[in-house]
């Protein structure tokens, strides 16, 4: 049995379809990335999987328990983070911990070895207002709050977003040793870099699932040629490559852009076509998950 | 389960508790009101500055004279010439002038032997306050006639208020009014602050029961509000010297009640408003509007145009106020408020009926 089964999802919110037939499957232990800009339709994936949505069709089945016919019993086996800071800014760290074990029915004491790795690192804080906690630690404590009870699948809905780059690796180095426990982990990012982290991904793009895949696997998917150049004038160079017949694509990436061309379109051709400018510098690139994300987004 | 409904109640104390602002609004907001409304803004008749026209200070002016002198509700500022009157009033220096006919003494014995007299005294007011001039108008004629005046044909007795004083009548309202304030408003905002701030998404998210969840935020509210509620007694019994004659227990009980409807009241304003502002604004513009217009607060439901008398039914603080004027101020019983606490108790359980099915274990 999957951990996780969505098929032919859909939910609409007046005249924006939110979630366009989404289907896909998580098995158990694995950590499942959704990946995809704001408005892709993540968090409102989530909020149906932790059924506080109803769907307007399609199904899923959480744990094997039907999202809409079973949704209490759903309830008690997820936890379930949201996109903002959901816990009391007024309550210390220990009575936020506190406030949810009993929530949940659970003593704190009873999970301290699955919260532990993450608890252990704002522990000396306990005392502190949940307010008055950095980006990172907030994340970590909403974290050891949604782990309390020993939930069986984890959904994460853009645990990284706002916090900095240390406190993002901690963080899915933290998901990795949730895995080891042998816990369904479904999360989701805005941030492709972090794609990599996963055991499988899923794109998603206004609504829709443009595929699904481990990220080594996707990134082998990307057809074409892709260089990564950059010139002292590069806005000039941006303009200059789209002009191109034969570039089927050419955007900024990071310091460089990426120019992508059919098999046929060599460097030669490129720099010859380009014309001279100053400074101009063309390298083959390996293909991110971004790039795949940009070719299929343009389908 | 047990365990966590306590838990529950904690936090959300420990949230009162560390909005400490609130808190003192809270609790000063009727202290404040109180003492406004008390002493302040008053409608009854205090310090009347009265003038006297008389065109001969025979034994019988002296004598009416006199007693405006002795009660203190009025201070005499001396006799005048007639054509003073228009300027002393004009500048505000008096509230009442008290013209007395020429031949004062001989006509009133004249009316006492049974022989029919135009008017013996002109009493001519500042009316810019209504209230005022009214009330000082009926208690000068008592005052200036006499008690054996004999062409009384009326005996008028103030009951239950003899002095009018005013703050007996605003303290129900008051009350009617603060604990809207105190439980609606505030239980509202803070069920939509946890909508709001994203934490009702994890509260829904868990094997607790929306009901219990509701009924958590409640308790302390309504311990709040309690203590009000004998804060208020306590400075309308021995600040304002309010009778509280129908008995404690009554006030009480009645009081009790419309706690339990204001809190649902709150909740029903939660179940609808998405934001912290539009759960104020609802509070303000659906409570205390009608409070302060429709209850008889302010203005007596008699008085309203028929149409409003109508609306006014439906405005749980007109039946409660209604109540504690009676038990407070008459002395009246539980069992003489009867129909004022049927009515309310009809109206909180049709509220919670509605909020509590209203109060959705999903999002939408």
């Amino acid at each position: 049995m999957e951990a996780i089964e969505v098929k032919g999802l859909s939910k609409r919110f007046g005249a924006v379809q939110a979630l366009d037939a989404v289907t896909f499957s998580v098995h158990p232990g694995e950590l499942f990335g959704l990946i995809g800009p704001d408005g892709a339709g993540k968090t409102t994936l989530f909020r149906l999987l932790a059924t506080l949505l109803s769907p307007d069709s399609g199904e899923a089945r959480v744990g094997g328990c039907d999202i809409v016919r079973d949704y209490r019993a759903i309830r008690s086996r997820v936890g379930y983070m949201p996109g903002r800071f959901s816990l009391y800014g007024d309550l210390t760290v220990e009575e936020n911990l506190r406030f949810f074990a009993a929530l949940f029915g659970v003593e704190v004491e009873a999970s301290y070895d699955l919260i532990a790795p993450v608890y252990r690192q704002i522990e000396p804080f306990r005392r502190r207002r949940a307010a008055k906690l950095s980006g990172g630690m907030k994340q970590k404590l909403a974290l050891s709050c949604a782990l309390i009870h020993r939930p069986e699948i984890l959904f994460l809905d853009e645990p990284t977003t706002g916090v900095d780059a240390v406190s993002r690796s901690e963080f899915w180095e933290m998901l990795d040793s949730l895995r080891q426990h042998g816990m369904t982990i479904l999360v989701s990012t805005p941030y492709m870099d972090e794609a990599s982290r996963c055991d499988r991904i899923a794109l998603c793009n206004e609504g829709r699932v443009l595929g699904i895949d481990t990220p080594e696997a996707l990134v082998r998917r990307f057809e074409g040629r892709l260089y990564a150049i950059r010139a002292d004038a590069m806005f000039a160079l941006l303009a200059a490559a789209r002009r191109i017949e034969g570039v089927e694509a050419c955007y900024p990436f990071g310091e460089t852009h990426h120019l992508v061309a059919g098999a046929d379109f060599d460097m030669r051709r490129l720099a010859r076509e380009l014309g001279p400018m100053p400074g101009l510098h063309i390298e083959p690139a390996e293909a991110t998950i971004e790039d795949v994300f940009i070719q299929w987004m343009k389908r | 389960m047990k365990s966590n409904f306590t838990s529950f109640v904690r936090k959300e104390t420990l949230h009162i508790l560390r909005d400490r602002r609130t808190m003192l609004i809270v609790l000063l907001i009727p202290v404040v009101l109180m003492v406004l409304f008390g002493f302040a803004i008053s409608t009854e008749v205090n310090e009347v500055r009265i003038a006297v026209v008389a065109p001969e200070r025979t034994d019988g002016v002296r004598e009416a004279v006199e007693r405006i002198v002795r009660n203190d509700s009025f201070a005499f500022c001396g006799y005048i010439t007639e054509d003073r009157i228009d300027p002393m009033l004009r500048t505000g220096r008096v509230d009442a002038v008290a013209v007395f006919a020429p031949d004062y003494d001989r006509r009133r014995l004249q009316a006492a032997s049974g022989t029919p007299q135009p008017p013996l005294i002109q009493l001519i007011l500042d009316a810019s306050n209504v209230n005022t001039a009214g009330t000082a108008a009926a208690w000068l004629q008592g005052v200036l006639l006499g008690e054996a005046s004999p062409q009384t044909l009326f005996e008028t007795r103030m009951l239950f208020n003899p002095r009018m004083k005013s703050a007996f009548n605003f303290v129900p309202g008051i009350m009617g009014l603060i604990f809207i304030l105190v439980c609606a408003m505030m239980t509202s905002v803070s069920i939509v602050r946890e909508k709001e701030s994203g934490t009702m998404e994890v509260l829904l998210v868990s094997p607790v029961r929306p009901f219990r969840i509701i009924l958590a935020k409640m308790i302390p509210y309504f311990a709040i509000s309690c203590i009000v509620l004998i804060l208020i007694l306590l400075l309308a019994r021995y600040l304002l010297g309010v009778p509280m004659s129908g008995g404690v227990a009554g006030i009480f009980a009645m009081s009790l009640l419309y706690l339990v409807l204001s809190l649902a009241l709150g909740l029903l304003v939660s179940t609808i408003a998405r934001t912290q502002v539009a759960a104020l604004l609802i509070s303000a513009m659906v409570m205390l509007l009608p409070i302060l217009m429709l209850s008889g607060m302010i203005f007596p439901i008699e008085n309203l145009p028929r149409f409003f008398q109508w609306v006014s039914a439906v405005v749980p603080a007109r039946w409660y106020i209604d109540a504690m004027r009676r038990m407070m101020i008459q002395g009246a019983s539980m069992a003489d408020v009867w129909v004022d606490g049927a009515v309310l108790l009809a109206m909180a359980g049709l509220l919670l009926g509605v909020s509590f099915r209203k109060f959705n274990d999903k999002l939408e």
